[in-house]
């Protein structure tokens, strides 16, 4: 028997996430909410909803979209948005590279990740955002886990991570300059089981591709990657029909699935309880570059 | 239906906070094996003995160069009991403001103590300031016992030093353990090499630690944060008052005073996109409506009319200098207050304190990095206080430099 008075601990989390993005609406003047149609970016919608209902989303979706996504993801995105009423804003990674403000590395194994900050820091000055909700959480990579919830960025879009806005209590700090700009990350302190455990409790829909599924894959680098028009199996791959399901969905060149029988977001719960490998490093080959690669990427202005 | 304790590391630099962190995790399974792939790999690498734990937090290029912590690293580990948010802070002292950043939300301090050196000036300074940010239970931990063979006295001699320095600060709940981050000892089991010691293991004290009565849950603030208002047809005349609950339990019906109008009315529902709910308890965020028509905007607070903060423009703090140009004594500074935003002019010092022995420097002019001292701002517009001791929220508040935008002091109302 609970004792009185005391919140869960997803739903004390949920309070949190949407104390910050009260406060981001509240006192930023142009906020957007980065919305890939991956879980995380949905629970962030989610919980956007709770936080303004019964008005809609004071704020509108931007995807940063490398042309290389799972289709089934692209179709969700686009579903959610038309059905919550938000708008959305598509940024092509495709437009940078035909107007050649970045090259694709054709011996990167990190696909267009990389590229998509070019894209990312256009679009924010295009539409003169002045806050970005980043759905990235600190359980995810050793330099996320030092980032603040309101994550300055200076006029080229860079983080210092050695010079972070001190950040106490529930207060954050969102002042910046003209050209400056915030990173507010609501869900920072939700685990993947927690997200997981908080999908299954308010059965919130997602992409098809969560689930198992039979696909055609190939074994690469230790990895399980779909066969699809952007990956493409090399001289000594196989090609094998197997259950698998995505605990991430970036971009499709390089991310992995797992193996998985789990049919819904109870037997994920289950599965990702018990695992033993972190999601990115079950499944992001971009993260593999270097020790450093994330804390790297995101010094440039990446998410 | 589990809860969360959040607690930070505090103490010296390399009296080993992040390698027990990493311990914890490590001893209770909640390590990766990717994750220990790498730090084993990044220990061989750099021709460590024996894995590095501390790499397990110590994330960040320049961290690992130096071998020291620099910003707090946030990591997360549940166990049937509990879930747990850490904050393993720097103990360095040019990077306090990280320390405090980590602490101000904690729950519990474990605050690490070299044995071979007892308590030096960092350990007492963190633990000043862990009780100045009111962190309700504190955890001496004395760490590194396997390099003075597991000796009691050795222990017993820390603990009676600490005890005498804590005696002089506001410390509710106090304990020791001693221990080896390194090896594990009293870590996630009680330790062969330790039978003198007769207390619990670390996490056994983590899972049983009573937290549930730090709430304040009498006094009623619910500061407004955002007024909901839909541009729809079908809720034409809604006017919620969103916000997250600061302190005491609210119910519809209740007999409400909006500050600073003073004006009075009922809470007509509290409402969730769930639902309506019967009662609202911190910290949970939701919308209020009222009964009647008055106006109610960010910045407001809802509070019985019984029993109110106070209102004032004159507010007297202990703070926490954050930055590396010292506080101009006569200058204008941004205040957070809750959910208000105003200026503040300091109008007067009126002394620094030593952290190591807690005197009070009263002919101070000034306050320069990572100095405490006691201060009176005047504000453009009242705040609506109650003491730090009995509010952390209403308590609390940051100062903002005006033309660089940093955050520069953090402020509890005394
Ligand atoms: N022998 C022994 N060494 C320890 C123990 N705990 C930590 N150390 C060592 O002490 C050194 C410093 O440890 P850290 O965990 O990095 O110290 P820290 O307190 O996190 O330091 P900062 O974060 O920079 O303040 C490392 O070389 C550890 O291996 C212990 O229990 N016994
Ligand atoms: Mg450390």
């Amino acid at each position: 028997m609970p004792t009185k008075y005391e919140l869960g601990h997803l739903k004390a989390l949920e309070a949190e996430s949407i104390h910050i993005m009260r406060e981001v609406a509240a006192t930023m003047e142009r906020p957007a909410l980065l919305f890939s149609g991956g879980k995380d970016s949905i629970i962030m919608v989610h919980l956007a909803r709770k936080a303004f209902w019964p008005a809609r989303l004071p704020f509108p979706l931007v995807h940063i979209d490398t042309g290389q996504n799972f289709s089934e993801v692209i179709a969700f995105r686009d579903w959610m948005a038309e059905d919550i009423g938000a708008r959305l804003i598509v940024g092509s990674v495709q437009d940078d590279i035909d107007a050649g403000r970045v090259f694709e590395d054709p011996k990167s194994n990190a696909g267009r990740n990389r590229l998509q900050t070019t894209t990312l820091l256009r679009t924010i000055e295009e539409h003169k955002f002045t806050a970005m909700f980043g759905g990235a959480r600190r359980d995810e990579e050793k330099a996320r886990a030092k980032e603040r919830v309101f994550s300055f960025r200076d006029e080229f879009g860079q983080w210092d991570p050695k010079n972070q806005r001190p950040e106490l209590w529930s207060l954050y700090n969102g002042r910046h300059r003209p050209g400056e700009h915030i990173r507010a990350f609501p869900i920072s302190n939700w685990t993947e089981l927690d997200v997981w455990q908080y999908i299954a409790d308010e059965n919130i829909e997602l992409p098809s591709i969560y689930y198992a599924h039979r696909r055609p894959v190939v074994h690469r680098d230790g990895m399980i990657m779909a066969v699809n028009e952007f990956v493409t199996p090399r001289d000594n791959e196989e090609i094998v029909e197997e259950l698998v399901r995505y605990r991430t969905v970036g971009d499709a060149t390089c991310t992995a699935a797992v193996s998985s029988a789990a049919a819904n977001a109870h037997d994920v719960v289950t599965e990702v309880a018990a695992t033993r490998i972190t999601e990115r490093g079950a499944t992001r080959a971009d993260d593999k570059t270097s020790e450093a690669a994330m804390e790297d990427r995101k010094r440039e202005g990446y998410f | 239906m589990s809860e969360i304790l959040r607690f930070a590391t505090a103490g010296s630099v390399d009296d080993g906070k992040s390698t027990l962190i990493g311990r914890l995790l490590y001893d209770s399974k909640s390590i990766f094996e990717d994750q220990l792939e790498a730090v084993e790999r990044t220990s061989r690498d750099r021709g460590e003995a024996v894995t590095n734990l501390a790499l397990l937090t110590d994330g960040l290029r320049a961290e690992r160069e130096q071998g020291i912590t620099i910003d707090v690293a946030y990591r997360y580990f549940a166990t049937p009991k509990r879930k747990f948010i850490i904050a393993d802070t720097p103990g360095h002292i040019q990077y306090t403001r990280n320390m405090v950043t980590g602490a101000s939300t904690a729950d519990l301090a474990l605050i690490l103590v070299d044995a071979r050196h007892g308590l030096v000036e960092q350990s007492r300074r963190h633990s000043f300031l862990a009780s100045l940010l009111g962190v309700p239970h504190l955890v001496l931990c004395v760490n590194k016992m396997d390099l003075v063979d597991y000796d009691e006295t050795v222990f017993e001699r820390i603990k009676a030093e600490f005890r005498d320095f804590a005696a002089r600060l506001k410390i509710h709940d106090l304990s020791f353990v001693p221990i080896s981050a390194l090896h594990g000892d009293n870590i996630v089991h009680r330790s062969q090499n330790m039978p003198w010691y007769a207390g619990s293991s670390l996490l056994h004290l983590l899972e049983e630690v009573h937290i549930a009565s730090d709430r304040n849950l009498v006094d009623v603030r619910f500061p407004v944060q955002y007024v909901i208002r839909p541009q729809d047809d079908s809720w034409h005349d809604y006017r919620g008052y969103a916000g997250q609950v600061a302190s005491g339990v609210m119910k519809p019906g209740d007999d409400v005073m909006v500050l600073p109008s003073g004006f009075t009315s009922t809470i007509a529902a509290i409402e969730t996109m769930d639902g309506q709910v019967d009662e609202a308890f911190p910290p949970m965020s939701v919308t209020v409506r009222l009964s009647d028509n008055i106006d109610v905007s960010r910045g407001d607070m809802l509070c019985r009319p019984n029993n109110q903060p106070d209102a004032v423009q004159d507010v007297e703090a202990v703070i926490c200098w954050m930055h590396e140009q010292p506080m101009d004594p006569n200058g204008f500074y941004r205040i957070k207050h809750t959910t208000r935003d105003a200026r503040a002019k300091v109008s007067e010092v009126l002394y620094r304190l030593d952290v190591n022995t807690l005197h009070r420097d009263t002919d101070a002019a000034t306050l320069s990095l990572n100095d405490v001292g006691r201060i009176r701002l005047r504000t453009t517009v009242p705040l609506f206080i109650d003491r730090y001791e009995r509010n952390r929220t209403t308590g609390s508040f940051v100062l903002i430099h005006e033309g660089t935008n940093a955050t520069v002091a953090a402020g509890m109302i005394q």
